[in-house]
Order: C-alpha cells, then sequence, then structure tokens
C-alpha cells in the first residue's frame, strides 16, 4: 500500500511540477466543444439537442489525446522499468497510473463540463446527470485507455495507432454516458443508464490494469 | 545465495546463450564478460526478472525465483542503461523517491548522496546536471535503500574516475555487509577477487 | 497426440500442403452449388423480388465476420496460455481474412439497403455493430503492423484480440440499447417471418462454401507466413556469419 501510495504521489509531482498535460487537455476539451456550433450553426435548440453527445464525445477525445503520456515518458527514462522492480505487482503499479491520470485529466473535464454545457444551451435537468455520468463514466476511460497505452508503448508514432486501438472500445461508455443524459434531460428515468455506465467501469477496474499489465512486461523485455 | 541453472536466451527468434550456470554468494561478486552482443545485458535482465528466460531458472537460497518474483524484485537493485531520473526533480527528490517506492524503513538518502559525492547538488533539478552528475544520481539509488542484491549493466558510462571511486567504494561496503553484486563491466571496479562469467558469442543455427 | 504435435513447422507445412487443394476444390464445388441455387433454382421474394438474392452472400458473410474473430481469439488465447507457436500465425493468418468477410457483408449490406430502405447507409444496431467489429479488425492488424519485433508483435496482439474479444458482446449490447434509443419508425426490420427451405438450403450451402474457402486461404497465409520467416533467419543467419 505504501509504494502503491508512494507512486500515485510521485506521478502527481511530476505533473504538478512538469505541468501542461491538464491545461492542455482542458483547452482541447473546450476548443472540440467550441468548434460544433461553428459547424452546426448558433441554433440554441439544435445546440441543446446535441449537447450531451458533443461533451462526451469532446471529453473522450480529450481522454484519449492525454493517454499517450501515461507510461510512454517513464518508458524512455527508464523509470517504467524501475518501478515495475518495486516489488509491487505490474497489475497494481498500472492501476496507480491510471487513477492519477484520471486525477489529472477525467477529473478536470468532470469540473469543466457544467460550463461548456451552458455553453451549449443544454437543459438544466441534465446537469445532474451530466455530472454523474462523467463522474461513474470517465474512470472507464483512463482504465481501458491504459490498454492501449500500453500496447503502443514500443511502437514510434504509437498516437494514431492508440487511437485505432482504444476509441472502439470507448463506444459503450459513450453510449451509456450521453444516453443518461439524454434520458434525464427528456423527464425519464436515467437509473438504468446510469447503473450499466456503472457496471462497465466496475468490471474495468480489475480487467483493464491486469491486460495492460501483461502489454507492460511485454514492452519491457 | 542467488543462482542461475541452465539459462538460455532468445532475442528475436535468436538465441544467444544456452546452458549458461552461475552463483553469486553472500559477500561475492560475478563479472560478466565477453564481446558485444553475447548477452551480457540480456543476462542481468534476466536475472533482475525483466527478461523471461527461454530455458533454465534462477533460484533464491534455494528457492525457485517464479515462485515469488514480487519477492525478488524487492531484494534487488537493478542499475541499466537508462538513468531513470526524473529532470523536473532535484537530485534529492530523485533519490528520495526511489527510496519510497522501495517501501524502506530506513532512507538513507543523505547518505548515498554524499557517498557519491552530489551532496552539494541535492536541490538541483537534474535536468540541469552533466551526464556524470546524472548517472552519479542513478547510482545513488543503490545506497539510498538497502537490497541484498545489486545488478549493475555497465554502471561506470559517463562516470570520471572520482565517480568510479565512489561506486568501488559503495560495492566494497555493500559487500562487506554481505550483499551480492553482479556487473557487466569492462572497467576496473576494485572486484579483483570476484568470480570472472565469460560469455562466448552463439554460432548462428536455423 | 498433445496439441504440440503440429507446432513442427515442417509437419505443419507438410499436412497443410495435402489438406489446401481439397479445401480449395470442396471450395469451389460448394460454391458452384450454392450459387446455382441461390441465383436460379431459389424463388424471387415476394416482397423484395431479386434483391433478396444479395442475402445468400451477406449473411454468410456477416457469420463469417463473427466467426473470424472468434477462431482470432480462441488462436490469441492458445497462444498466449500454451505457447503454441502456430497459434499467434493462425490468429494473423485470419484477421485480414475476417476483416475481409466483415466489409463484404458490409458493402453487400450497404448495397441491399439501397432497394430495401432507400437509402445506403442506416445506422441499423447491426450494420453499426459489424462496422466496430471492422474498426476492432483494423486495430489488430495495425498493432501486428507496428510492432518490428515478431514475437512481441504477436504477443501484444493477442492480448489486444482477447481485450477485443471481453469487449465484443459488451458493444453489441450496448449498440443494440442505443438503437432501441433511436430507432427510425421507418426501418424496415430484416427478421422477418422464419425463413423458407427453399432459401435455407443455398444459405446453408454458401455458408459452407465460405467456411471451406476460409480454410484454404488460412491454410495458404500460415504457410507463407512461415515461409517469410524461414526467409528471414536466413538472412539473418547470413549476415552473421
Amino acid at each position: 500500500m505504501n509504494i502503491f501510495l508512494a507512486i500515485i504521489t510521485r506521478d502527481l509531482l511530476l505533473a504538478v511540477r512538469q505541468g501542461g498535460a491538464t491545461f492542455l487537455a482542458l483547452v482541447f476539451f473546450l476548443l472540440t466543444v467550441t468548434l460544433f456550433p461553428l459547424g452546426i450553426g448558433p441554433e440554441p435548440a439544435i445546440l441543446a439537442r446535441v449537447a450531451p453527445g458533443v461533451l462526451w464525445v469532446a471529453a473522450l477525445l480529450a481522454a484519449m489525446l492525454s493517454l499517450d503520456r501515461l507510461f510512454q515518458a517513464d518508458f524512455e527514462d527508464g523509470s517504467l522499468e524501475q518501478l515495475t522492480l518495486s516489488g509491487l505487482p505490474i497489475s497494481l503499479i498500472v492501476l496507480a497510473k491510471i487513477i492519477t491520470h484520471w486525477l489529472t485529466t477525467g477529473l478536470p473535464l468532470l469540473l469543466a463540463a457544467p460550463v461548456l454545457a451552458i455553453l451549449l444551451n443544454m437543459d438544466n435537468e441534465g446537469f445532474a446527470a451530466l455530472l454523474l455520468t462523467m463522474l461513474i463514466g470517465t474512470p472507464a476511460l483512463s482504465l481501458i485507455g491504459a490498454i492501449g497505452a500500453a500496447l503502443t508503448l514500443t511502437v514510434r508514432r504509437g498516437g494514431v495507432l492508440l487511437s485505432l486501438l482504444v476509441l472502439p472500445l470507448y463506444i459503450p461508455v459513450l453510449i451509456f454516458g450521453v444516453s443518461g443524459i439524454d434520458a434525464a434531460v427528456h423527464g425519464l428515468n436515467a437509473k438504468p443508464h446510469l447503473l450499466l455506465l456503472a457496471a462497465l467501469t466496475v468490471a474495468a477496474i480489475p480487467l483493464c490494469p491486469w491486460a495492460a499489465a501483461a502489454a507492460v512486461k511485454l514492452s519491457l523485455e | 545465495m542467488f543462482q542461475g541453472r541452465d539459462i538460455a536466451c532468445e532475442r528475436g527468434e535468436r538465441r544467444i546463450f544456452t546452458g549458461l550456470n552461475f552463483t553469486v554468494a553472500p559477500g561475492q561478486a560475478l563479472v560478466l564478460q565477453g564481446p558485444n552482443g553475447c548477452g551480457k545485458t540480456s543476462l542481468i535482465r534476466i536475472a533482475a526478472t525483466l527478461l523471461k528466460a527461454a530455458d533454465g531458472a534462477l533460484t533464491w537460497n534455494g528457492i525457485d525465483v517464479a515462485e515469488n518474483p514480487e519477492g525478488h524484485r524487492a531484494n534487488l537493485h537493478y542499475i541499466g542503461h537508462q538513468d531513470a531520473v526524473k529532470g523536473a526533480l532535484s537530485v534529492r527528490e530523485n533519490i528520495a523517491m526511489w527510496a519510497r517506492i522501495r517501501a524502506t524503513t530506513d532512507d538513507q538518502t543523505e547518505a548515498a548522496m554524499a557517498a557519491f559525492d552530489i551532496a552539494h547538488l541535492a536541490d538541483t533539478p537534474t535536468q540541469y546536471l552533466s551526464a556524470g552528475q546524472h548517472r552519479r544520481t542513478a547510482l545513488a539509488r543503490l545506497v539510498a535503500s538497502p537490497a541484498k542484491l545489486w545488478l549493475l549493466d555497465e554502471p561506470t558510462v559517463s562516470l570520471d574516475q572520482a565517480g568510479t571511486a565512489c561506486l568501488q567504494q559503495a560495492i566494497a561496503a555493500h559487500r562487506a555487509k554481505n550483499g551480492m553484486v553482479m556487473a557487466a563491466t569492462h572497467i576496473e571496479l576494485g572486484l579483483d577477487d570476484a568470480q570472472i562469467l565469460q560469455l562466448q558469442p552463439q554460432l548462428m543455427t536455423l | 497426440m498433445s496439441i504440440h504435435y503440429f507446432a513442427n513447422p515442417a509437419r505443419f507445412t507438410r499436412l497443410a500442403g495435402r489438406i489446401q487443394p481439397w479445401a480449395g476444390g470442396l471450395t469451389a464445388v460448394l460454391l458452384l452449388i450454392g450459387l446455382y441455387m441461390a441465383l436460379v433454382e431459389a424463388p424471387a421474394d415476394y416482397q423484395q423480388g431479386d434483391t433478396v438474392r444479395i442475402m445468400f452472400v451477406h449473411v454468410p458473410a456477416a457469420w463469417m465476420a463473427m466467426f473470424c474473430y472468434t477462431f482470432l481469439a480462441v488462436a490469441s488465447a492458445v497462444a498466449l496460455i500454451w505457447r503454441h507457436p502456430l497459434a499467434d500465425l493462425a490468429a494473423k493468418a485470419s484477421a485480414p481474412i475476417g476483416a475481409s468477410f466483415t466489409f463484404l457483408a458490409l458493402v453487400t449490406g450497404s448495397i441491399w439497403g439501397k432497394p430495401m430502405w432507400g437509402t445506403w447507409w442506416v445506422w441499423d444496431a447491426r450494420l453499426t455493430s459489424v462496422l466496430i467489429l471492422f474498426f476492432l479488425y483494423l486495430g489488430y492488424m495495425a498493432l501486428w503492423e507496428a510492432i518490428e519485433d515478431g514475437q512481441k508483435a504477436g504477443k501484444a496482439a493477442a492480448v489486444l484480440a482477447l481485450v477485443g474479444a471481453v469487449n465484443v458482446p459488451i458493444i453489441k449490447f450496448s449498440v443494440d440499447w442505443w438503437n432501441t434509443l433511436h430507432q427510425p419508425a421507418s426501418v424496415l426490420r430484416m427478421d422477418g417471418p422464419a425463413i423458407h427451405s427453399s432459401m435455407l438450403w443455398p444459405l446453408l450451402i454458401m455458408a459452407l462454401a465460405f467456411k471451406a474457402y476460409f480454410v484454404t486461404l488460412l491454410l495458404a497465409r500460415m504457410r507463407m507466413e512461415l515461409n517469410l520467416r524461414r526467409i528471414r533467419a536466413m538472412r539473418l543467419a547470413e549476415r552473421t556469419s
């Protein structure tokens, strides 16, 4: 447990010192959302209609773009192999890094989402559901993404490949996330959507670190 | 006692070596020698469980390492080609961070900096260090938290004479405390009494 | 006889060389019979007319899309767990075949959709799932290509295939869920009344023909891959001797 916490503290300290990553993800989120009114027109009714989907798609892309740094920097300077020698099972090391990734990207995106929802004229009924789906769903993005990040570690310019691997796996999160907000906006029961989303995240917690650990081990050989 | 029996290594569908045996007893050192490409780095990585041996077994006091790889990893320090030093952190932060990640109850960060003569750089971010100072920061990990087995892969790269002397002293002190050392090096490290393991380049077979 | 009996590449190549012509011949015969029954004997649909005959290619192709992914996942599991040296080869060889069948299913589905739905593409649950399956194939193949070390690439791709296999049912479920929420009223459902035997037989024969074709291609691709490996090993030997 001490090692686990030490890794999280280390990664958070590095994120603060090196900065930028969280800020970039947020700016990317904001910019992508801004593109939509410019692309489909400023009509408030249309924007309100597409807001949940736009917010989720933009958040998903923003979370994905920051994935390639999840292991890459540590892989390149030898820290990753040192971490695996800490005596902690590799899947737990991966989980620690996933938690840091969520704290530095998922959480800020979650906090920024309501502001962007206002810009998109989203219905007031949907705000609680937006926060809730993001809270439940963004950890799954970090968890699933870690597999892609680990698989593309040894690939030069792996960013594009990473998106090809990860985006299809993100589809269920997107669907349940958006349908939860849609249900709330239309005055329907959002609970089944939220429960399914929660089921995804809960299932991903043991499975994803395990698969990502297998990929990390492979890339170190 | 750390032993390897019948170790074989394959890299990229190619056999590097087969049937390798070695023993490192407490207080002893084992030096790997041989031309480039004969598998010194691979053998050290196998000993660190970073690489899987194609054949053979590693034992720690007679018990197969594969039974508890995490326990084995916690018993060793590995110095590879890369320094695993973060430019955004100071020298002290780098060393202390690794000591914490090794879950040591006995943090020797200050002693480690003194041992490698980098105490005066303690608060300098490592991105401003020279290659030699960078290397010393990496080597200071060895002293900052205790581990019974040191696996050193060309540890003296980019070190000056003074730096090499620091490392020699650290190794001597480690062995005096019954520590084990396995090193691939072509530089004299005060290991005159070490066993030599000569690796031969393998003939190609299909 | 253990599963490692055929792990010997030379033995496998010999056996595959013997099976391959038979599988190829079987493919040709089944395809001829199936096409004759599908295009000549089977009656035209009273609603859809002759367009229904696309089904005899479309449905077996869609079945094969799923079958190949299952094959790929099982082969990947065998490669990872039992380290059978031919399993990752089989997985690698099956991916482009599966991707092609998936693509064929998508294209024929689209061609069929034009007269039926009046549009080339609808975001129907099945079409969407198959499209996502196609992306999974592409990702798998791209990962094989991207990692230079063949053994590492094989293991990484196997991990991906298993992750994908776990996800396929989840994706399918989520897309069905999504589709029931957004179901456009005008879409005609394809799973109408039980299929008549005059259509069922050609369908089954075509499905068998596709399976035989899969075996033929798989063996050919695996033999090719083995030969490529031998060439690589020889080059390596030349360089170092």
